[in-house]
């Protein structure tokens, strides 16, 4: 599995976990990481400790959970980003949307 | 397994009691079955009927079977019509011999019925494997060539549309894929009416005909704005807001717009998620990094758009360069990315400005041996407004029904001024009258510019003399962005007045602002010139209009343009 979901025991942290490349072919199992959960967590934590690579298409799916997860209201972190990871998210300027660590 | 479905097996044999006793096993097997007596006749028989297996005496008069067993191959083509030899020969040479000339099998005699019953059966699941491999490619390069077709009009339609722009012009060079449409690369460039040019390189997300479907709109829009006048911030505006309502929410459109203004010496720049783009000055050597200070084109919503642009000296043989990322994700065999250190290792071992995107070309082919498809650059240099002819724009009117006789007044008021251009709406009004046409360019840029000094001068009090050098020049535009978002009152009027006179006419233009005013006669004593980076806007006022007078301590700008009769 590239991709792990993890609910916290109280149900109101979801964390997502990538490991290998973060690009199109990780779109369904992304998706499917937060769309499957019955209740919606108050907070999502994208952790990318072991995300090697990411391209646009994750750039997209990020947004596509952030949509799921209520737009401006979401609380999203995305933790842990290689600095490569972090070049990436920074010349996107995603740091706007996300908080990113 | 499937039951075998009933095949036509031809049996070619010269001995009648044997071609006999085969057919009754064969035929009993459910088989239909053809039947030759010598390997001329097998032929004709395959020829004729084509059966789907063919079972081959290797010794036959008139034509032997490995003669036959040639001529059945070569008419089937890239069908596979198994062949098995039927022999009595044990040497390996000989049974060596019938696979060369085309056999896929043998049998011994003499025949056992079960081993014949299992290699016609094998033999039929190879002859159905190869027909649905044949078909499935069939059906692949079907596809293929409607996709190409499908590519190439889509490109003939988006060519039609992206290049109807100045992309030829000559302080442009750049280089692109032909199918850099469909990995979502896109390269805009068009004059607006002062003759100041916009260019943008945006790169869409993914690949594919999903990539390309945004470029349609965006390009309509940057074509549309640009041609009409409007400034950078408006265009972004609408270019955002509009992908924002077609795209789904995970596509977007990284992209850089630029505004080079020839007659001031200027580059405006607004970049959204693409790699840094480079501001090189020719006098100085320096670099300047234009950084994406935003989010792509199609995230945000209309209402937390940033649209805010920075604004650079330039003088004439400076250059701005913009890449897409895949200059900078170009791998090598290892698997290593090119990157910005290797891009900046050029820039900094350039010594001729005028090589330096060879150089670049050069180094990434060096690097990768190979170029890649998704690779985009551009640049653009600065010249003397002179040597950049922007067409003349067509109009579709007749001509018949130009107002010759009429006056108009608008005030534009504080929370106006924060996010309005008025200028597009009044050059459109002024080029109904026909006699102004062949002026549009010079009516836009004194327009623009008596707008600006009013606004930015008299509304918002900056000071033209901090654009000396510049550091000056950038901080002056933060500053005119500062003062705008907070600006409560103040006012810019604009009063526009065509007359008749003779066989042509008059325009007269008075702005006034609510400002301070500045000392008339101390500006009007500067020599009229193009060098210095403040001041521009007066001398260009003077240069391009007829009587250009201020009044009021300068808060009052009046011009007048003429024409003579139309031919």
């Amino acid at each position: 599995m590239s991709v792990v979901t993890e609910v916290s025991q109280d149900g109101k942290k979801l964390t997502i976990s990538i490991e290998g490349r973060f690009d199109f072919g990780r779109h369904q199992e992304f998706r499917e990481s937060y769309e499957r959960l019955n209740s919606k967590p108050e907070s999502i934590v994208v952790d990318l400790k072991k995300a090697t690579y990411l391209d646009s298409s994750a750039l997209g799916m990020l947004l596509l959970l952030r949509d799921h997860a209520g737009g401006d209201s979401s609380d999203i972190r995305v933790v842990n980003s290689s600095s490569d990871v972090k070049k990436i998210l920074a010349i996107s300027n995603f740091d706007k949307l996300f908080d990113i660590s | 397994m499937q039951p075998l479905e009933p095949l036509t097996i031809l049996i070619a044999e010269d001995s009648a009691a044997d071609r006999l006793l085969l057919s009754t096993i064969v035929r009993r097997q459910g088989h239909e079955v053809l039947t030759a007596a010598n390997g001329a006749e097998a032929v004709e028989a395959f020829r004729s009927q084509r059966p789907h297996l063919v079972l081959m005496d290797a010794m036959m008069p008139v034509m032997d079977g490995f003669e036959a067993a040639q001529q059945i191959k070569a008419l089937a083509g890239e069908t596979l019509v198994p062949i098995i030899f039927l022999t009595s020969l044990t040497e390996s040479e000989a049974l060596a011999r019938c696979l060369e000339a085309g056999g896929d099998d043998f049998l011994a005699k003499p025949y056992n019925q079960v081993i014949l019953a299992a290699k016609i059966k094998a033999m039929d699941r190879l002859r159905r494997l190869q027909a649905t491999v044949l078909e499935q490619r069939d059906l692949i390069a079907r596809h293929h060539d409607y996709l190409l077709n499908e590519q190439r009009v889509a490109k003939a339609v988006f060519d039609k549309v992206a290049h109807s722009g100045c992309l030829n012009a000559p302080n442009i060079r750049y280089l692109q894929s032909p199918y850099a449409l469909f990995n979502g690369d896109l390269l805009l460039a068009a004059f607006t009416p002062a003759g100041d040019m916009n260019v943008l390189l945006g790169d869409f997300t993914g690949h594919g005909l999903p990539a390309a479907v945004g470029a349609m709109p965006l390009a309509e829009v940057f074509y549309g704005m640009t041609a009409k006048g409007y400034g950078l911030s408006e265009t972004l505006r609408e270019m955002n807001a509009k992908l924002k309502r077609i795209l789904p929410v995970d596509m977007f459109c990284c992209a850089t717009l630029l505004c080079l203004s020839f007659q001031r010496g200027s580059v405006e720049v607004w970049n959204g998620g693409m790699p840094d783009g480079y501001l090189h000055s020719t006098a100085s050597g320096e670099r300047i990094a234009l950084t994406a200070r935003h989010l792509p084109l199609g995230v945000l919503s209309p209402q937390t758009f940033d649209d805010r642009t920075e604004v650079f000296p330039m003088a004439v043989g400076d250059r701005v360069f913009l890449l897409s990322d895949g200059v900078i994700d170009t791998c090598d065999a290892n698997e290593q990315l090119f990157g910005v250190e290797r891009l900046e290792q050029v820039f900094a071992a350039n010594r001729q400005p005028d090589a330096l995107f060879e150089e670049i070309e050069q180094a990434l082919r060096d690097f990768r041996g190979e170029a890649r498809d998704d690779v985009s650059m551009v640049e653009v240099s600065l010249l003397e407004a002179a040597q950049l002819s922007p067409p003349a724009p067509v109009y579709s009117d007749s001509g018949q029904s130009s107002p010759l006789d009429w006056s108009v007044s608008f005030e534009f008021r504080a929370a106006t001024l924060k996010r309005f251009n008025p200028l597009p709406y009044l050059l459109q009004l002024l080029l109904e009258v026909h006699g102004l046409r062949a002026q549009s360019g010079a009516l836009y840029s004194v327009l623009a510019e008596l707008y600006s000094n009013a606004l930015e001068h008299g509304v918002l009090g900056l000071d033209s003399s901090l654009k000396r050098d510049a550091s000056g020049f950038a901080r002056y535009y933060q500053q005119r962005n500062a003062r705008l978002d907070e600006l409560r009152d103040g006012y810019v009027r604009v009063h526009l007045q065509v007359m008749p006179k003779g066989e042509g006419g008059c325009l007269s233009i008075r702005v006034e602002d609510s400002g301070k005013g500045f000392d008339v006669a101390r500006v009007m004593e500067r020599p009229v010139d193009g060098v210095r980076l403040s001041g521009r806007g007066v001398s260009l006022i003077r240069q391009l209009s007829h009587h250009a007078r201020w009044t009021d301590n300068g808060r009052s700008a009046h011009v007048e343009f003429f024409w003579e009769a139309l031919a």
